[in-house]
């Protein structure tokens, strides 16, 4: 063998067993971990049993899925991902629109369809259109993180804010929606229903939803005309005169639903960053100084959860859970439980700052995107939030940069 | 509309060429292809230019080829670290049946997690090829059976013991389909004269499905068709589905393919009631590949667009738009006697390729729709002899969502190591 086969077959055989070396350790030549405040992503403390639960939800959360697997015939979105990236918010392509209901009777056009469109259908099918007489609204995705910790804010505290604005000198109030369970739900511990067997609800825009489990069977049936244990009939096109049968089977297994519940219940919340930066502090002093801390409560306090990285913990979401009068302006003539068409739910503003990392470098905000910067976004406070809109718009723009700065920060 | 794409298809076809392949030398191969066009090869005679083993006088030739090797990928710093992957086994079954007819099968074990997922999900058996080709001139020439649609040149070329890469590319084989095959027959034929060369080819054959806009992917995803197991015995539209290319080579400037394959895909009747509008896919296809005199470097490309017929108001996941292709530069750096091989290549190569699965703009928003991927693959590699390959490739790959999110499950940077082995046998 001549020297120079001997050299070059030394040196590939070097490559070779160097690179297999390295494949477990090269940490160099590979992506590193994102900074978890830079993104969404992973579970709050977990066991290795509930990991894996929460892993196998995760794949279900992300999964797409087909008419072979589920889907529709009518539908929103193809998965849980579509709407919620990175379990942030949605983008306006996959915007949902709910119909039917102007006031806390009900909705009245349910044989029709309601309450939510479909919009998108399967091939052979027809997308399903807004009955006559019927007024609707758009709803973006909200963001998903942390929504497990949300769930187990006590009805006590939801009370004990909504108690403390009824003599609040700017006019806000804000008050529970309370609404009739589905049966297939069971109230969490310490549940505190009024005395006409309607409970607090938190989740969805109009909070109109009770817990994480309603809100996946929703999302599986009204966004992805999938069925499941729950609610076992497809949404149909009630034009088409050709309401589907129960499925015998459900299109999600007990086992994924309850999988995906468990995901989305244990989603880390967002991390703030930048906390400790003189200009992020200073906004944040002004964003309580104006009024906006009342209804977007920093700080609240967990109760009693099953997994105990939720339980008792405190957490930063910038909500009440409260539904709140916003204006004529973002009163779309629809609403759900016993808001009214003008109330909404205050949104948490945790993840804020990340929504154009999933919004395509863009913000789409408020119930529908239709803010498309956070100043809009503030400008658009109307009714019980009028009064720190028009506070921070007397800001200096330094400030009003501050303010933005913080909840970029978020 | 539809007549209208196939004419312009046909009538586009045009130009030039000579088979290129650097990474291994043809006159090794027993091929049994007879004619005197034998000595000019295309992309066409892929399938017959293989290694193959006479057993006695039978008229029979074996042949076939395996990859496997073991793999490490890191997404957005996630990975399910190494991986040793046994990815393919083929086997290849000729016969001359007798004067100017011929058969030959090529039968497939395949588990490419990397590779189209609508085909191989968990690793199957399948028979890629099956085909007899009759000739009557070699500017006419009947093939029939299960044959291999000439989109492209990837798809007629595929063999993993001619690439110096562990992965195909991923325009040819997540949207295009990876070795699409379907029942049908057709003509082909080819002459040369000099230095010059010309091939036709023409086949019906069944085709897609509406898995294509309707599928795991929540993507336009052509090789979702391949789950149909009733796809070879069954058209989903009851249309044949037209592919058609033409090939131009040329000793010294290289080969030049243009290909179209398109028809109606969905199932718009059942029993005869119409049930849905009739909707089409049109694929245009370009392939060069060239050898660079005195350098001896290889360059092969393959670029295709795909144009998909949507349900009025469909969801924007699913595109009316894809395109993407890659490029392949291999060099040899050493040639000759290593060790105790007479005929041994060292390569240095490297693969660029790109894919937009959704070209266009969201309705809702006037934004782009991203959902593509780049990647740059550097690889170096080792031929004993032109038939084997090891081969180490990195991969330097990104992907973005619909919206352009690059941070998410399966987004964002990709890095990965990658040594495999694949042989002709």
């Amino acid at each position: 063998m001549s020297k120079k086969s001997t050299i070059l077959i030394s040196l590939f055989t070097s490559l070779v067993v160097v690179t297999i070396a390295s494949f477990s350790s090269c940490s160099k030549i590979f992506p590193q971990m994102i900074n978890p405040e830079d993104g969404l992503c992973g579970p709050v403390d977990l066991s290795n049993s509930q990991t894996i639960l929460f892993s196998q939800g995760n794949d279900q959360f992300f999964a797409n899925r087909s008419s072979a697997t589920g889907l529709g015939p009518y539908f929103v979105a193809t998965g849980c991902g579509s709407c919620h990236s990175s379990d942030n918010r949605g983008h306006p392509f996959t915007i949902l629109t709910r119909f039917g209901q102007t006031d806390s009777t009900g909705n009245k056009f349910l044989a029709e369809g309601g309450p939510q469109l479909g919009t998108f259908a399967l091939p052979g099918y027809t997308p399903e259109q807004i009955p006559a007489g019927a007024t609707s609204s758009k709803f973006i995705a909200p963001i998903t993180a942390g929504v497990g910790f949300l769930e187990v804010v006590p009805d006590s505290a939801i009370l004990a804010m909504a108690a403390a604005n009824v003599n609040n000198p700017d006019g806000v109030r804000g008050h529970p929606n309370y609404s009739t369970i589905p049966s297939y739900v069971t109230p969490l511990p310490g549940s505190m229903p009024r005395a006409d067997g309607k409970y607090i609800c938190r989740f969805g825009r109009k909070a109109s939803t009770y817990n994480l489990v309603q809100q996946v069977a929703q999302a599986y049936n009204h966004d992805m005309g999938i069925t499941s244990t729950y609610l076992p009939i497809n949404p149909y096109n009630y034009m088409d005169q050709t309401p589907p049968p129960p499925s015998s089977t459900p299109e999600v297994s007990n086992d994924d639903f309850n999988s995906v519940v468990f995901y989305v219940t244990c989603l880390q919340t967002p991390i703030q960053r930048n906390p400790t930066d003189a200009t992020v502090l200073q906004g944040n002093a002004l964003f309580v100084k104006i009024g906006c801390e009342t209804c977007h409560k920093q700080t609240l306090t967990t109760g009693y959860s099953p997994v105990a990285s939720l339980a008792y913990q405190t957490i930063n979401p910038f909500t009440d859970l409260l539904v709140h009068d916003m204006g004529p302006g973002l009163d779309d003539g629809y609403t759900e439980g016993n808001a009214k068409t003008s109330e909404w739910r205050t949104a948490p503003l945790w993840g804020l700052g990340l929504a154009p990392g999933v919004q395509g470098g863009s913000y789409y905000l408020m119930h529908d995107g239709r803010a498309h910067s956070i100043q809009q976004a503030i400008q658009l406070h109307g009714g019980e939030a009028a009064v720190s809109a028009a506070r921070f718009s007397q800001f200096s723009s330094s400030d009003q940069a501050a303010v933005i700065t913080f909840l970029k920060s978020l | 509309m539809k007549l209208t794409l196939q004419a312009f298809a046909f009538t586009i076809l045009l130009l030039c060429s000579r088979g290129a392949f650097a990474q291994i030398d043809s006159t090794l191969l027993n091929t049994p292809a007879k004619t005197d066009t034998s000595k000019h090869n295309l992309n066409m005679d892929a399938i017959y230019n293989r290694p193959f083993l006479k057993l006695g006088k039978s008229p029979v030739s074996i042949g076939g080829y395996v990859e496997s090797d073991v793999l490490y990928t890191n997404t957005s710093g996630i990975t399910n670290g190494s991986q040793f992957q046994f990815r393919r086994f083929s086997l290849f079954v000729a016969s001359t049946i007798s004067k100017h007819v011929k058969f030959l099968s090529e039968i497939e074990y395949e588990n490419d997690p990397t590779g189209d997922p609508g085909e191989s999900a968990g690793g199957t058996f399948g028979i890629e090829y099956a085909a007899l080709d009759i000739e009557f001139n070699p500017l006419l020439n009947l093939r029939s059976g299960l044959i291999l649609n000439p989109i492209g040149s990837f798809n007629q070329n595929h063999d993993g013991p001619k690439y110096e890469f562990t992965d195909r590319p991923i325009a040819m084989t997540q949207m295009l389909p990876d070795t699409w095959s379907n029942t049908g027959f057709g003509l082909y034929g080819k002459h040369y004269t000099n230095h010059w060369m010309f091939g036709y080819e023409f086949y019906v054959t069944g085709g897609f499905d509406d898995a294509i806009i309707d599928n795991s992917q929540a993507k336009t995803f052509l090789p979702a068709a391949n789950a149909s197991t009733s796809r070879l015995t069954s058209s989903a539209s009851g249309e044949p589905l037209y592919t058609g290319k033409l090939s131009f080579g040329n000793d010294q400037i290289g080969q030049l393919g243009l290909s179209y394959m398109g028809g109606v895909y969905n199932t718009w009747r059942i029993e005869g009631a119409q049930v849905d509008d009739k909707r089409s896919v049109n694929i245009f296809d370009v392939d060069f590949n060239t050898t660079i005199p005195k350098l001896h470097t290889a360059i092969t490309t393959e670029w295709a667009w795909v144009f998909v017929d949507l349900p009025a108001d469909y969801t924007p996941e699913y595109s009316h738009r894809q395109y993407g292709g890659y490029i392949d530069v291999v060099q040899p750096i050493i040639h000759g006697h290593i060790l105790d091989w007479d005929n041994a290549t060292v390569n240095l190569a490297v693969r660029g390729e790109y894919v937009d699965w959704n070209e266009g703009n969201f309705a809702a928003t006037g934004q782009r729709m991203y959902n593509d991927v780049w990647s740059i693959m550097p690889a170096i590699s080792f031929r004993p002899t032109p038939l084997t390959v090891l081969r180490l490739n990195y991969r330097i790959e990104h992907s973005r969502d619909i919206t352009g999110n690059t941070i998410g499950a399966a987004i964002g940077p990709t890095r990965g190591l990658s040594f495999g082995v694949s042989t002709y046998f």
